[in-house]
């Protein structure tokens, strides 16, 4: 069975890229446009990781991050942050707050793809 | 004296009857001792020769007590007159009188004393020569260092504001006058007197917490031995501008330093130099140069990431023709936006200093212990140092972070209901993590982000700033973060630590001996204001001198001040430079004969500032000194009346030259402002003008403390006693 990946920005022409690449890599994909529709998408069906921008109007990235993180059953959903702020300070934030991995825009699509890969069981 | 002439000539008598009266003692003993000698019948021939033996003997007795009492008296002279004449004209000589030799006379031995009490007293003459000498060469050189500075003061771009311990200001030079007008928020009556001045206190403008921080931050530079001490802080004033303040320590000589009673080697503070910049404009181009460089380069970051991403599709071989469109699409959208960002930017770009916010380093350990201070001076809150690690120095700017955790931990406990803290402080690479904690109660994203962005609020006190732009300030990051297991909950600031270390007390030592010596002035001394005010010294007192015009004589019937004029005494000097003078609208007419007087005609005050405005003026120039005016009882009368409307109350003491001057010259018939000034010798220019009144009082006031002082009234509260007693005393308005 597919991995399921939920992919959350502000902004569709990285949505476009991101879901036409993870759906590539076999992975079952959903996109949400902003943090509220990502919450609803989680809480309706978790998703084994989630690509999450940070800055979106609305519920911030880490919003979303630290709501699943309160979740007990939402525990082992791998979260890696998409972010232009690229700053040690935020990155450190990020992480405190319980993302497991931190990707600083712009990034390459097969450093992520990796990124993505190393953060899921290689079961499938 | 006189009672050493007088014993002088008795001793004199004595020693002249004293040979003659021991001879007859022995005379009579010894015919007493021969006649027990004798038989019968030699008595009785004795007896029978008796007159002519008894005549014989007395004969023999004057002779011999006459030249005794010769002998005796030569010998008085060369050994007592001798020496007291010698003693008088040593006493002459030490009174500094003359300079002549002593004349020698009497016996050898008086000699040789009167040359060596000569010689001694010419060695003690050639000494004081030297000293004054000194004592001159001193003063010029001091007097030349004055210049110097006054010179260097004058020409600095900057405000150089020095004050003693007492924040009192010992010296400002003209940027800073022109500077404290802009900066006072008040209206510009009487061209912005009052707000700098001589012996005014500096914490009028600035907030004393942040001096005393500064200084705080100084003395414990100090006493780890780091040589330079300074501090800053930047700080809004009322007038809405930004401000930043240098704060450097004037030391005390390590001479003084060891007489003040300290082993310690460590230097004292003996006053401090403020340097004033206003950031207001630089700040206002840093805020947009980092708008500038943050849409460059965060806001890129987005765009390239879309730009790089849709590129990465593209190169996919098997891509079918409709995504491939719609990724170059992405690409064509994304690299026209890049382009309009830029062209932007680069239009918007504008030049400027680059200016910092006051980042200073500091330990660690110290700024939590002074976290802790200022937490625990909150009611019912306790706050506790935990786990700190004493290696780490962080850079940062210690009175807002303070401010800022001093925010949160009321808010913790206004809203949460906290009444204890823990504070910990820990390395996290090239940051430091600074934790409040607390435990129990929990709190949602949505409460921290409103904390994080409400202005700082602290016990009254309220800043622009928020907890965001506290850690923006920082390049730092500030989040809530939970451990469930310890049911503890924290804040935590992620703060940059110090890049290098503070110059090491070794290098200390020669430091200040380079420093070059500006404050040889006689200003440090710390002022006794903290001495009851009746017990001061008339000559070390601050007074404000002042007159009012008026529309008549009686402020019960509608009269009104129209015009206030005063000047101001420190430590017993004039200060012409720093006048006060104002005219008021007295919202009624001003009748003919008072202009007659002073010369003031309703044209001149129309449209002025009403008397509310202008006492408010003139409270704050009198500031924390005494009032001096002639008469004095008629002016205060007037600003009495009008304390109940403006709220503005003189509550400081009163000193009337009229009383003094009645209290130093009884007999005289006149203590008019002009017959007294006139008796003494003080020149009266452009009289009637309030200004040059309150001039003229000062003067007299002057020579009257003089005066004043040898009657013996020395205090303040000496010389309002006094005055209580003179027949004016009891005149009413």
């Amino acid at each position: 069975m597919a991995h399921k990946i939920l992919i959350v920005d502000d902004e569709p022409n990285i949505l476009l890229s991101l879901e036409y690449l993870m759906q590539r890599e076999g992975f079952e994909v959903r996109v949400a446009r902003d943090g509220l529709q990502a919450i609803e998408a989680i809480e309706q069906d978790a998703p084994d990781l989630i690509l999450l921008d940070v800055m979106m109007p609305g519920k911030t990235g880490l919003e979303v991050c630290q709501h699943v993180r309160a979740i007990d059953r939402l525990q082992s959903v791998q979260i890696i942050m998409l972010t232009a702020k690229g700053r040690e300070t935020d990155v450190a934030k990020g992480l405190a707050l319980g993302a497991n991995a931190y990707v600083t825009k712009p990034f390459s699509t097969r450093d992520l793809v990796a990124q993505v890969r190393s953060l899921l069981p290689s079961a499938a | 004296m006189t009672r050493t002439r007088v014993s002088i000539r008795l001793r004199r008598i004595f020693a002249m009857l004293a040979p003659g009266f021991v001879l007859a003692l022995f005379g009579v003993l010894l015919s007493a001792l021969a006649w027990l000698g004798l038989s019968q019948p030699q008595r009785a021939a004795v007896a029978a020769s008796a007159e002519s033996l008894i005549a014989m003997a007395i004969m023999g007795w004057l002779i011999a007590s006459a030249a005794l009492a010769l002998a005796a008296q030569r010998l008085f002279h060369d050994h007592v007159d001798v020496l007291a004449q010698l003693e008088e004209q040593t006493r002459i000589r030490v009174a500094g009188q003359t300079r002549q030799a002593l004349a020698g006379a009497g016996g050898l031995e008086a000699r040789a004393l009167a040359v060596a009490i000569s010689d001694l007293a010419a060695a003690r003459d050639h000494l004081l020569d030297d000293i004054d000498h000194q004592v001159r060469q001193a003063s010029l050189g001091i007097e030349r260092e004055r210049q110097r500075l006054a010179a260097l003061m004058a020409e600095l771009n900057q405000s150089v504001v020095v004050c003693n311990l007492d924040g009192r200001i010992l010296l400002y030079n003209n940027r800073a006058r022109l500077q404290y007008q802009a900066l006072s928020g008040s209206p510009a009556l009487a061209d912005g007197a009052g707000a700098i001045g001589l012996g005014r206190s500096i914490y009028a403008v600035f907030d004393t917490k942040l001096v005393e921080h500064a200084l705080d931050t100084i003395k414990r530079r100090l006493a780890r031995g780091a040589g330079n001490a300074s501090a800053q802080f930047v700080t809004t004033t009322r007038g809405g501008q930004l401000l930043r303040v240098q704060v450097a320590a004037v030391l005390d000589s390590a001479d003084a330093a060891a007489q003040a009673g300290g082993e310690d080697a460590h230097p004292h503070l003996g006053g401090f130099v403020l340097l004033l910049d206003n950031l207001t404009r630089d700040f206002e181009q840093q805020s947009l140069r980092d708008q500038l460089l943050h849409a460059m380069t965060e806001g890129s970051r987005s765009a390239l990431a879309n730009l790089q991403a849709a590129v990465e599709m593209l190169e996919y071989p098997d891509l079918e023709p409709a995504m491939r469109e719609r990724f170059l699409a992405v690409v064509r959208e994304e690299s026209r936006a890049m382009s309009e960002r830029v062209q932007t930017l680069a239009q918007g770009a504008a030049s400027g200093l680059k200016t910092r916010w006051p980042m200073e380093d500091m330990l660690g350990a110290d700024l939590i212990a002074a976290i802790a201070r200022r937490i625990d001076n909150t009611e019912g809150m306790l706050a506790r140092v935990d786990a700190v690690d004493p290696a780490i120095w962080l850079h940062v700017d210690s009175f807002s972070l303070m401010q800022s955790l001093a925010y949160l931990a009321a808010r913790l406990q206004q809203e949460f209901d906290v009444h204890r803290v823990d504070l910990r402080l820990s390395g996290a690479g090239e940051h430091a993590h600074l934790d409040l904690v607390w435990h129990g109660t929990v709190m949602s994203t949505e409460t921290v982000m409103a904390w994080e962005l409400d202005p700082i609020r602290v016990g009254g006190e309220s800043t622009p700033l928020t907890v965001r732009d506290v850690v923006e300030r920082h390049a730092g990051a500030f989040w809530f973060e939970r451990e469930r297991a310890r049911h503890e909950a924290f804040f935590r600031f992620l703060l940059p630590l110090a890049s290098g270390r503070e110059v090491p007390a070794a290098a200390a030592a020669t430091h200040h001996d380079s420093r070059p010596a500006f404050y040889d002035f006689d200003l440090f001394q710390t002022s006794d204001m903290a001495r009851d005010l009746q017990d001061r010294r008339l000559d070390s007192l601050s007074y404000t001198v002042f007159d009012t015009e008026t529309t008549g004589l009686d402020p019960s019937q509608g009269d009104e001040i129209i015009q206030i004029g005063a000047t101001r005494i420190v430590n017993g000097k004039l200060l012409h430079q720093e006048g006060f003078e104002q005219l008021v609208d007295p919202q009624r007419p001003v009748p003919a004969a008072s202009t007659r007087i002073h010369g003031i005609t309703p044209d001149m005050v129309r449209g002025k500032p009403d008397i509310h405005e202008v006492l408010a003026a003139f409270h704050a120039f009198a500031h924390d000194t005494v009032l001096v005016a002639h008469n004095a009882a008629f002016d205060m009368r007037f600003l009495q009346l009008k304390e109940a409307q403006s709220g503005v109350a003189f509550e400081q003491p009163v000193l009337d030259t009229l009383l003094l001057s009645d209290l130093v010259h009884p007999q005289q018939e006149s203590h008019g402002l002009e017959a007294i000034a006139q008796r003494l010798g003080v020149a009266v220019v452009g009289r009637h003008t309030a200004l040059a009144d309150a001039v003229v009082t000062a003067e007299v006031f002057l020579k009257l403390v003089a005066l004043l002082a040898d009657k013996g009234i020395v205090t303040l509260g000496q010389a309002r006693e006094a005055s209580q007693r003179s027949r004016f005393a009891r005149v009413r308005y």
